[in-house]
């Protein structure tokens, strides 16, 4: 081969790395990598939520059923917490129960089961999939996770919400992470991302999260953390993230 | 695929020329079987739909039933059921394996029609002429692979009109078929796009069509396995990787 097709091709070799490396700059900036980009199957993972955030970008709505749709009987893959603390809130109707919410904000709070229930409610008739195959379509009631986050002034750095659960020792598929999940800013704004404390015009029942679960539209089921405790906005994953399978759940 | 010159004659014009004075461009088109960008292409589908049998059988053990319209569960009639047991666990770390395989896929097909048109593959290659589109030369066809007819060389180095519809087939409804009624799964996508899946009757009707295609799909593959083995696997794969075919059968 001569020099001059050498030298071509290192300055074509150069130019794409180059080209490449400003467009992982330039994602990282509009927050299309996500916190598992380094793992086994980190690039599967960055282009499919890359190309998701960038086609939802919009704040898009998803489908919502009418009552008519509602499934007769709803499935759970596993019971409530049987641990002595939650049963022993749980028994008293959650009364000694409190949502904190931590980390980048300006004012750390906690709030009542009553006094999210006072908050604006909204209603949301969306179908629930599960990663395993099967689904059910349920209505939702909740407040709009937006309008708590306002109330807590969600510090402009702040880049996920990191939802605690109450540890769940029973839960039988131990393999799916039942200790916490996180979300980006995008799902956590999003018109119908609601903490959830009705079901099915009812007080939310034990096996689907009571009192209070996370309920999004354009995630698959379990990335709806139930049994919340704690919500924590932070910058960086590495020190939440742990457990199997993806963490963006849109697809 | 040869026109007018015969293998071996151009097999010993191609060995006069010293190699290294020979553009590279002339040799690889005068005996090329199969294009780069073809090559290429190949490699990415077998990667992703291997990939993704095995990573989509890992999803499907966790709920081996099938339904139609937008909810199905254990507590729903289903379509019907596969003779498998049902084990919770394998779908939550086969679900990033599944859409990792899936970009080699997309961008495979993507790469293999924008460059199939510019190189004219398609048309050339695969769209059967007007006169093979008929009953008779497609009937003809399975007729010879039913009698055990063996292939003349010649025609092992090119695409009869069934191998041609196939291929067809494969890349024009069975990949955006799967890609489809994947996607209309996605509760993400289907908020931008959701007539992509109320077209198909729900989410569970899609699911179920994502799982004909998948097996229509395995069943193109166990076939087209079955026929490499049986025409000659290494020298077609050989092909395939290098572009050219083997010396020694290029001279028979």
């Amino acid at each position: 081969m001569s020099k001059l097709l050498t030298r071509r091709s290192l300055v074509t070799a150069g130019l794409v790395t180059a080209a490449g490396a400003t467009g992982i700059g330039a994602a990282a900036r509009y927050g299309l990598i996500p916190p598992d980009y380094a793992t086994l199957y980190g690039a599967g993972e960055t282009l499919t939520y890359a190309t998701q955030r960038l086609l939802t970008s919009g704040n898009s709505l998803a489908r919502e059923f009418t009552r008519s749709d509602i499934s007769k009987i709803p499935i759970v893959n596993g019971p409530a917490p049987s641990d002595v603390p939650f049963q022993r809130l749980a028994a008293d109707g959650f009364k000694d129960w409190r949502l904190q919410i931590e980390g980048l904000v300006e004012r750390p709070a906690s709030f009542t089961l009553d006094e999210l229930r006072n908050m604006p409610s909204q209603s949301h008739i969306l179908l629930h999939a599960c990663e395993q195959g099967w689904s059910y379509i349920a209505e939702w009631t909740g407040v709009r996770l937006a309008h708590v986050l306002d109330l807590v002034k969600t510090k402009p750095e702040a880049r996920y919400a990191v939802f605690m659960p109450y540890p769940n020792p029973q839960q039988t598929t131990g393999i799916i992470r039942t200790q916490f999940d996180s979300i980006d800013m995008a799902d956590a704004l999003h018109p119908q991302t609601i903490l959830a404390y009705g079901m099915n015009s009812e007080t939310l029942p034990a096996d689907f999260g009571a009192p209070l679960r996370l309920r999004m539209s354009r995630e698959i089921g379990w990335k709806n953390t139930k049994y919340l405790q704690r919500i924590i906005l932070t910058d960086r994953m590495d020190t939440y993230r742990k457990g199997a399978g993806t963490w963006y759940g849109g697809i | 695929m040869q026109t007018g010159v015969s293998s071996a004659s151009l097999d010993a014009r191609v060995r006069a020329i010293p190699v290294i004075e020979e553009p590279a461009a002339t040799r690889s088109t005068q005996s090329l079987r199969h294009l780069a960008i073809v090559r290429a292409s190949h490699w990415l589908f077998a990667t992703g739909v291997l990939g993704l049998i095995v990573s989509g059988s890992g999803i499907l053990i966790s709920h081996p039933r099938f339904y139609w319209g937008e909810t199905g569960n254990v507590a729903m009639p289903s379509l019907f059921d596969l003779p498998l047991p049902m084990i919770i666990g394998p779908s939550v770390w086969n679900r990033p394996i599944h859409f990792f395989f899936a970009w080699f896929l997309v961008i495979g097909a993507v790469t293999y029609v924008i460059a199939g048109l510019a190189t004219k593959h398609l048309r050339k290659d695969l769209v059967p002429s007007k006169t093979e589109l008929g009953w008779r030369p497609i009937v003809s066809v399975i007729w010879d692979h039913v009698r055990w007819k063996r292939t003349s060389a010649d025609e092992a180095w090119t695409y009869n009109v069934v191998q041609r519809l196939t291929y067809l087939i494969v890349v024009f409804v069975l990949f955006p078929g799967i890609v489809w009624t994947g996607l209309a799964m996605s509760f993400a996508v289907m908020s931008v796009f959701p007539f992509m899946v109320t077209v198909l009757g729900g989410h569970q009707s899609a699911r179920t069509l994502h799982f004909v295609f998948a097996s229509l799909l395995l069943t193109f593959f166990l076939v087209h396995m079955a026929m490499l083995c049986l025409i000659g696997f290494r020298a077609h794969v050989q092909a395939m990787i290098t572009g050219h075919k083997p010396q020694k059968e290029a001279a028979e």
